[in-house]
C-alpha cells in the first residue's frame, strides 16, 4: 500500500465561508505512481481540485482547513512537514501546471526569466538554468527558443503558453506532475497536441501524472486510472474502460449519459422560408481578417452551427449580423430586408427579433440588477409589453418555461449557480419574442451535466416556438447534438457546410477532418482505436 | 515606447501653451492690469506711467503676442517687490522645494511600499492593524496642526530641533516629517489594497508551486502588477508637492515655492505669480512623464 509515490489518505478540507462550513472533500484517498497517469474527474464544485492544491500546499488558508487525513510523499507526511521543507519540495518533486496559463504567468517579467527562476529559486546556478530553459523550450515545440526566452506572455498563443507553463514544470524533473485542466482552455486541435506532447514527457521521464478534468475525452485519452468526484466524495474509481462500460454509481452514471456527441443526428427538415442570409461578409481589422467572404442561409425553425477555433471569427460573424460591429463590405438579409444599410430606427425593430445569448452569464448578467428586473428590461425599450401588471404574469411564465421558480424574479444572478444563470439569460432573451437567438458559446462554460440541461431546453423552445439559432460553438459533441446545419470556420472563411449528418460522417475539408479526429471521444476504447488508427495528431 | 514618450511630450507641449493663454486672459478679464498689478496705493499717473511702460496701451493681440514672446525666452517681467527679474526669485524658491519635495517624497515611496506590502502579505495580523491605524491617522491628521504639535513638542519642549528657518540639516527634519505623514497615509493604503488583490492572482498561485520564497513572491511577483494603481497616486501626491507646502513651508519659515506664492499674491507681485505658475506647471508636465515612462517599464503589455 505506502509503494506508491504520492499516497493521500482519508484527505478532509472544510472552507470556512461566511454562510458556514463547507466540506470541500471528505475522507478522499488516492494514490499514483511513478509512470501512471491518475485522472480525477469531477464537475465544478466536486472539490476535484481541492486535494492535488493540499498537496502543493497551495490552499488558502483560512478559509481552507484541512481537518484531517495524510498525505505521504516519499515517506513522509506532507502535512506534518515545515512550510520551509514543503517549499523545497514544490516544484522540485512535486510540479504543477493549471488550466488558464495566460493568468497564471506573470504578466510583467519575461517567460524566460519565469522559467530560469524555477531553478534558481532552489538554488541552482542561473547559467545552468538557462541551458536548460532553451532545452526545454525547443523540446515541447516551441520554434526559437532563444527569442522566446525574451518574450512576454502575452505575446504566446494559448497552446503555446500552455507549452511553455509545461516546460517550466519540467525543468527540475520533478517525479510528479499535477496538471489542473490543463487543456480546457484550449482548442480542440491544440489540446490534443498538448495531450500528446504530457504523455511523450511522461515516457521520455517516468514521472507521474495527476490530471485534473471535467472532461471524459481527456479521460478516455491520457488516464491509466480515474477517480469520479462528487460533492467532495469519490464515488467511483477504476480504469478508464471500467468506469465508462460499467459505472456503478448513479452520478457516473448520469455523467457519462450527458456526454454530448452520442445521440441520433437530426435529420434535415424539409425546407422552410430563409429568415437569415448574408452574402460575402468581409471584415478586417487592420492586418487581421477576421471574416472572409462569408455567405450564409438560415432557415426559419431550424439551426445553424458555426463550429470553429478561436479566432475563426465565429463571434465577429454574431456581431457583424446584429450590426454592433459593422462589416466591411458583403450584405446581411433579414427577412429580405438589409440590415447593413438600416437606420437606427428600423434597426430597433430587428433588433427585438434577434436577442443573444452569451458565454458566461456571470459576466453577460448585470449583478445588481433583479432576476425581474433583467428579464423586464427589455420591455421598457420595446412597447410589446407595456402594462405593468402583466409584466409580472409573464416573468413569471417566462421562469417557468426555463425551469426556474416563479419567486426567483426577486432575486439577484449571484444567487444561481451557472447553469441557473444561463437559464436567466435563455429567459431574458425569449421575453421580447425572438426570431432568432444567438448563441455565443453559450453552453461552454457549464459542466456537462448542465449543458445537456440547457441544450435540452433550447431544444424545446425551438420545437415550441418556432426560434431560429445561430449557434456558435467549438464542442463539436454539443453541435452534433443541436444543429441542423453546420458551417465550419478557419481563418475567417467558411471551409465546409452542410447538414450536420453530412459533416460528421463524410467530412469533405481537411480541416474538418482534423477538427473531428481531434475532438476526444468520451469511450476510451474509441480513443484507443483512433489512436491506433493514427487519425491522432 | 519612445513614440509613446514623443505623444505625451507633445500633449504636455499643448497644454502648457494652453495654460499661457489661460493665465494672459484671466490676468485681462479681471480688470484693469495696471490696478491689478501696481500696489493698492498706487497713484492714477503711476498707473498711466506702468500702462505705458508696460505696453498695455497697445492693442489685445499685440500684447498677447509680445507677452508670448516674452515667455519664450523666459522672461516673466520683473519682480515688483524685489526689483530683480521674477524667474529668478521663483528658481531660487524651487531650490529649496525641490530638494524638499525629492526627499520626502522618496522616504514616502519606500516606507509606503514596504509596510503596505508586508501588510497585505499577513491580512489581519497585528502588523497589519497597526500599519492600518497608523495609515488612517496619518491620512487625517491635519498637516498645520501636525506642524505646530511638532514645534512644541520637538522644539520647544525637547529643544532637539530649529523651529523655523533654514540653515542645517537639522532645519530640515520637522518640515520632511510632518510633509511625510498624509502622502505616506494614503499611499500605504493603496499599496495594502492593491498588494491584496495582486496577492490573489494566479501567477502567486504559480510561483508557489514552484518553490519561490515568500520575500520574492511579495517584492519580485507581486510588487511590480500591484504598482501600477500605486503610481498614479504617487503622482498625485508628487504634483502637490512639486506646488510647494503652503500652509507647512509658512509655518516653518521654509523659503520654498509655496510660502513665495501666497506671500506674493498678499503682495500682489503678479510677476512672480505668474511665473511661479509657469514653473510649476513645467514641473508637473515632466512629473507626469515620469509616471508614464515608469508605466512602461513596469508593464511590457503597455510598451507593446
Amino acid at each position: 500500500m505506502s509503494e506508491a509515490l504520492l499516497d493521500v489518505r482519508n484527505l478532509s478540507v472544510d472552507f470556512h465561508t461566511a454562510r458556514g462550513t463547507v466540506h470541500a472533500v471528505k475522507n478522499v484517498s488516492w494514490s499514483v505512481n511513478r509512470g501512471e497517469t491518475l485522472a480525477i474527474l469531477g464537475e465544478s464544485g466536486s472539490g476535484k481540485s481541492v486535494s492535488a492544491s493540499a498537496v502543493m500546499n497551495i490552499l488558502d488558508m483560512p478559509p481552507a482547513q484541512i481537518v484531517g487525513g495524510e498525505i505521504l510523499f516519499d515517506g513522509q507526511d506532507l502535512l506534518k512537514i515545515s512550510y520551509e521543507t514543503h517549499r523545497a519540495l514544490n516544484g522540485k518533486k512535486i510540479a504543477m501546471i493549471f488550466q488558464d496559463p495566460l493568468s497564471h504567468l506573470n504578466p510583467v517579467y519575461t517567460v524566460g526569466w519565469q522559467i530560469v527562476e524555477m531553478m534558481t529559486a532552489h538554488g541552482r546556478p542561473a547559467d545552468k538554468a538557462r541551458q536548460r530553459a532553451l532545452e526545454l523550450i525547443g523540446r515541447v515545440g516551441i520554434a526559437d527558443p532563444e527569442q522566446a526566452l525574451h518574450k512576454y506572455p502575452h505575446q504566446f498563443s494559448g497552446g503555446q503558453r500552455q507549452r511553455l507553463m509545461i516546460a517550466m514544470a519540467l525543468m527540475l524533473k520533478p517525479d510528479i506532475l499535477i496538471a489542473d485542466e490543463p487543456t480546457t482552455a484550449l482548442d480542440v486541435t491544440i489540446q490534443a497536441e498538448v495531450l500528446a506532447l504530457l504523455k511523450e514527457l511522461q515516457l521520455e521521464t517516468g514521472m507521474a501524472m495527476v490530471l485534473i478534468t471535467h472532461d471524459l475525452g481527456v479521460v478516455a485519452e491520457i488516464a491509466d486510472r480515474v477517480v469520479v468526484m462528487s460533492k467532495g466524495e469519490i464515488v467511483e474509481q477504476g480504469t478508464p474502460r471500467e468506469v465508462y462500460h460499467n459505472a456503478q454509481h448513479p452520478y457516473t452514471r448520469q455523467l457519462i449519459g450527458a456526454a454530448p456527441g452520442k445521440g441520433e443526428i437530426k435529420l434535415l427538415e424539409a425546407a422552410a422560408p430563409v429568415l437569415l442570409e448574408t452574402k460575402k461578409l468581409c471584415k478586417t481589422y487592420g492586418e487581421f481578417t477576421a471574416l472572409k467572404d462569408v455567405s450564409l442561409v438560415l432557415h426559419r425553425g431550424q439551426t445553424l452551427a458555426v463550429v470553429g477555433e478561436s479566432g475563426s471569427g465565429k463571434s465577429t460573424l454574431a456581431r457583424a449580423i446584429l450590426r454592433l460591429e459593422n462589416p466591411d463590405s458583403g450584405e446581411a438579409l433579414w427577412k429580405g430586408q438589409d440590415l447593413i444599410g438600416m437606420n437606427a430606427r428600423e434597426l430597433l425593430g430587428v433588433r427585438r427579433q434577434i436577442q443573444m445569448v452569451f458565454q458566461d452569464p456571470t459576466q453577460s448578467l448585470n449583478p445588481r440588477m433583479s432576476v425581474y428586473q433583467l428579464i423586464s428590461e427589455g420591455w421598457d425599450i420595446h412597447p410589446i409589453m407595456p402594462d405593468h401588471a402583466q409584466r409580472r404574469e409573464r416573468v413569471a411564465e417566462l421562469l417557468l418555461q426555463v425551469g426556474l421558480e416563479p419567486d426567483h424574479a426577486q432575486r439577484y444572478p449571484h444567487q444561481f449557480s451557472g447553469g441557473q444563470r444561463q437559464r436567466i439569460a435563455i429567459a431574458r432573451a425569449l421575453a421580447l419574442e425572438p426570431e432568432l437567438i444567438i448563441c455565443d458559446e453559450a453552453v461552454s462554460a457549464l459542466d456537462v451535466s448542465i449543458q445537456a440541461q440547457v441544450i435540452a431546453l433550447l431544444e424545446e423552445v425551438r420545437a415550441r416556438l418556432g426560434i431560429s439559432f445561430l449557434f456558435i460553438a467549438h464542442d463539436l459533441g454539443v453541435v452534433r447534438d443541436f444543429a441542423d446545419t453546420v458551417i465550419v470556420m478557419k481563418a475567417g472563411e467558411i471551409v465546409e457546410r452542410g447538414a450536420t449528418r453530412q459533416i460528421f460522417e463524410a467530412p469533405q475539408h481537411d480541416y474538418t477532418r482534423r477538427l473531428l479526429a481531434a475532438n476526444l471521444d468520451p469511450d476510451p476504447d474509441i480513443q484507443a482505436q483512433r489512436r491506433l488508427a493514427g487519425a491522432h495528431p | 515606447m519612445i513614440k509613446l514618450i514623443g505623444q505625451r511630450a507633445i500633449a504636455s507641449l499643448l497644454s502648457l501653451l494652453g495654460l499661457m493663454v489661460l493665465v494672459f486672459f484671466l490676468s485681462r478679464l479681471t480688470g484693469d492690469p495696471a490696478v491689478l498689478f501696481l500696489p493698492i496705493d498706487a497713484t492714477e499717473a503711476m498707473k498711466a506711467n506702468f500702462r505705458a511702460l508696460h505696453g498695455l496701451d497697445a492693442p489685445l493681440f499685440e500684447q498677447f503676442g509680445r507677452y508670448v514672446w516674452d515667455l519664450l525666452q523666459f522672461d516673466f517681467g520683473q519682480s515688483l517687490r524685489k526689483a530683480r527679474p521674477a524667474i529668478d526669485v521663483v528658481m531660487e524658491a524651487y531650490a529649496w522645494t525641490l530638494p524638499l519635495a525629492l526627499i520626502t517624497l522618496s522616504l514616502v515611496v519606500v516606507a509606503a511600499i514596504v509596510l503596505g506590502s508586508l501588510a497585505a502579505f499577513k491580512i489581519g495580523g497585528f502588523f497589519d492593524r497597526m500599519v492600518s491605524i497608523i495609515s488612517l491617522i496619518g491620512a487625517s491628521a491635519p498637516d498645520f496642526w501636525v506642524a505646530i504639535v511638532a514645534i512644541v513638542v520637538f522644539s520647544i519642549n525637547l529643544g532637539w530641533l530649529p523651529t523655523s528657518g533654514v540653515g542645517t540639516p537639522l532645519h530640515w527634519v520637522l518640515p520632511i516629517a510632518v510633509l511625510f505623514i498624509r502622502p505616506f497615509g494614503l499611499i500605504v493604503q493603496v499599496v495594502r489594497g492593491s498588494m491584496l488583490s495582486a496577492l490573489s492572482a494566479a501567477y502567486v498561485k504559480t510561483a508557489r508551486a514552484k518553490g519561490v520564497k515568500n520575500l520574492p513572491i511579495i517584492f519580485v511577483h507581486t510588487l511590480r502588477n500591484a504598482m501600477l494603481p500605486v503610481i498614479t497616486v504617487i503622482g498625485d501626491q508628487a504634483a502637490a508637492m512639486l506646488n510647494g507646502a503652503v500652509i507647512v513651508e509658512t509655518i516653518f519659515g521654509f523659503p520654498g515655492i509655496g510660502k513665495l506664492m501666497i506671500d506674493s499674491i498678499l503682495q500682489r507681485d503678479f510677476n512672480v505669480v505668474l511665473a511661479a505658475i509657469m514653473v510649476t506647471a513645467v514641473a508637473i508636465f515632466i512629473m507626469n512623464m515620469l509616471i508614464d515612462i515608469a508605466y512602461g517599464l513596469l508593464d511590457p503589455r503597455i510598451r507593446h
